[in-house]
């Protein structure tokens, strides 16, 4: 457990080394500035804009990190050739791919905690600075604390996604991986439509096989419950708990697939 | 710097001696909804407040030029594709309810596309009473449609949560119809119940309206009187003055005076007055 967490550590050392950590100073600009803005632009439903906003500038953003570091974790190690040096250590391959990954989400959850307080401090200042108007016309209170529910399922959806750049890293070149790893993200987005399959074509081989993807690949649209926070709509704790413990088995699945190709690997 | 600053001068010179370009005119190159939804990947609310912020800066945009002829042939496509991509947005349905029925110049007059707009927000929460209380008034106001006003109020007054008034709006509805208290009623709640700085101003633009209204009627009575006695309208507003009939000219309540038709004693507000053109009342 100490041998992951140092390689943790590390991982995220690197990743304020090379400044990852400057996209929240992009997205304190982007909501600071919107703030603004949007009172000159739109008429009214401000904080509806910036809720909307900022969430979706932290799954964006997150997205990205996710992406671009998760597939270069194991590829730079091998690539470095610094490989050789880290498994002659007393570590394990599994330790290794552990502590990579726990790294990159160590790395995001400092990064999504940050822009939830800058999401909290403007949408608070607006509420302390802005007319009266701003608040009267909310379906969701301006500080609603089930924000945070919004952002802990981008959060276990931003782990899968890790989990999943992580894996296609531990056989494939960056751009493969990125390229794989968003078109899973998309993939998840949409997959609720391979449920419905049977309803667009007559074969039934066809349909039970676009079901069975439907239950194989990432269902990641359920994680989004951005627009039903907003709106002050119900979103029950057993949704949520359900959902997030689906992203936990699966990120479980991902990571011990991603461990049995790295321990397979020859590095002679 | 200083290239940077020799290519904004010859940016300034070349707009001075060859004109600036001319701004572009606004296009809707995606109309579907359902594509932007599926296009916007998990952020289609984010998309849809880039939709309104445009539906809105078209509108005002439009609103406020000085063209000649005003097109708002793009408002109702943008609304629809806010509310295709976020069916809650309740501004937007109210916005759109109300500001496409306006008549040109300052909408496009088109109370038919505020009744399908209003439905569909219905259909995406049959629980918001509040849309029933505007399609009430658009058949009202806008249709002159009392038995269909009076059946949308009763529809939302039998939403749980609605206010007590949205049955004595049916019920008004129902058994007068048009008149300008039952207006000043409506435009009032909606005032009151508005979700923005310009639904609110709009409606206050028409209340004023509607005391203008008050007042003409008066003037008209007094017009109305001097004929009687005197075998004509009067010729002006200081005939009446002179004769202690008035204090002074009279002024609508936006300070502009009232224009007197010496002809036919008729009373109206002047062309260039915020409250022109005067609306057609329901029953009237």
């Amino acid at each position: 457990m100490r041998v992951i967490g140092t390689i943790a550590i590390s991982v995220f050392k690197e990743s304020v080394r090379d400044k990852v950590l400057y996209n929240l100073v992009l997205f304190a600009v982007l909501l600071i500035g919107a703030s603004y803005l949007l009172g000159q632009l739109t008429a009214g439903q401000d904080m509806k804009i910036i809720k909307d906003l900022g969430l979706s500038a932290t799954s964006i953003f997150g997205l990205f990190i996710a992406v671009f570091i998760g597939i270069g974790l194991v590829w730079k190690e091998v690539e470095r050739r610094s490989i050789y040096s880290v498994l002659s250590k007393p570590i394990t391959r599994v330790q290794f791919i552990l502590g990579k990954y726990a790294g990159l989400v160590l790395t995001l959850a400092v990064n999504l905690a940050v822009m939830t307080v800058a999401l909290y401090a403007v949408l608070g200042a607006m509420m302390l600075l802005g007319p009266p108007s701003l608040v009267l016309v909310l379906d969701a209170p301006p500080l609603d604390p089930r924000l945070l529910l919004a952002v802990a399922l981008i959060f276990v959806q931003l782990a899968l996604v890790t989990a999943l750049a992580l894996f296609f890293s531990t056989f494939s070149s960056p751009i493969l991986s990125a390229v794989f790893t968003f078109g899973l993200y998309v993939v998840g987005q949409f997959n609720a439509d391979l449920k419905q399959f049977d309803q667009v074509v007559n074969s039934s081989a066809a349909a039970w096989l676009a079901r069975g993807l439907y239950y194989v690949l990432p269902n990641l649209a359920p994680f989004d419950i951005k627009a039903l926070v907003v709106h002050g709509r119900p979103v029950s704790t057993g949704y949520v708990l359900l959902t997030a413990g689906y992203g936990v088995v699966y990120v479980t699945f991902v990571l011990v697939a991603a461990m049995l190709v790295f321990a397979r690997r020859d590095f002679k | 710097m200083l290239l940077l600053g020799a290519a904004v001068g010859a940016e300034v010179l070349r707009d001075g001696l060859y004109g600036e370009p001319a701004p572009a005119q606004s296009v809707l190159y995606i109309r579907s909804g359902n594509f932007l939804k599926r296009a916007s990947v998990s952020n289609a609310s984010l998309l849809a407040d880039t939709y309104w912020i445009r539906a809105v800066q078209y509108y005002g945009g439009t609103h406020r030029s000085k063209a000649s002829i005003k097109s708002y042939d793009l408002l109702y496509p943008l609304l629809d594709i806010v509310t295709t991509l976020d069916p809650d947005f309740t501004i937007v349905y109210r916005f759109g309810a109300i500001f496409l029925a306006e008549r040109y110049p300052d909408g496009p007059g088109r109370p038919d596309l505020s009744v399908a707009l209003l439905q569909k927000g219905i259909r995406a929460d049959p629980l918001k009473w509040r849309y029933e209380q505007d399609l009430g008034f658009i058949y009202y106001w806008y249709l002159h449609d009392y038995g269909r006003a009076a059946a949308a109020f009763e529809r939302g007054a039998n939403v749980p949560g609605a206010p007590w008034w949205m049955r004595s709006l049916a019920a008004v509805m129902f058994s007068t119809g048009g008149d300008r208290r039952t207006s000043r009623a409506l435009w009032q709640q909606l005032r009151e119940t508005a979700d923005n700085e310009w639904l609110r101003n709009n409606a206050a633009w028409r209340l004023a309206q509607l005391d203008a209204l008050d007042q003409i009627d008066q003037l008209e009575t007094i017009v109305r009187t001097w004929a009687g006695r005197t075998g004509a309208p009067p010729d002006s507003w200081q005939t009446l003055v002179r004769a202690g009939w008035l204090r002074g000219e009279p002024l609508d309540p936006t300070g502009t005076p009232y224009v007197l038709d010496a002809g036919t004693g008729r009373v109206g507000v002047r062309a260039d007055s915020r409250l022109f053109p005067l609306p057609v009342e329901p029953g009237a």
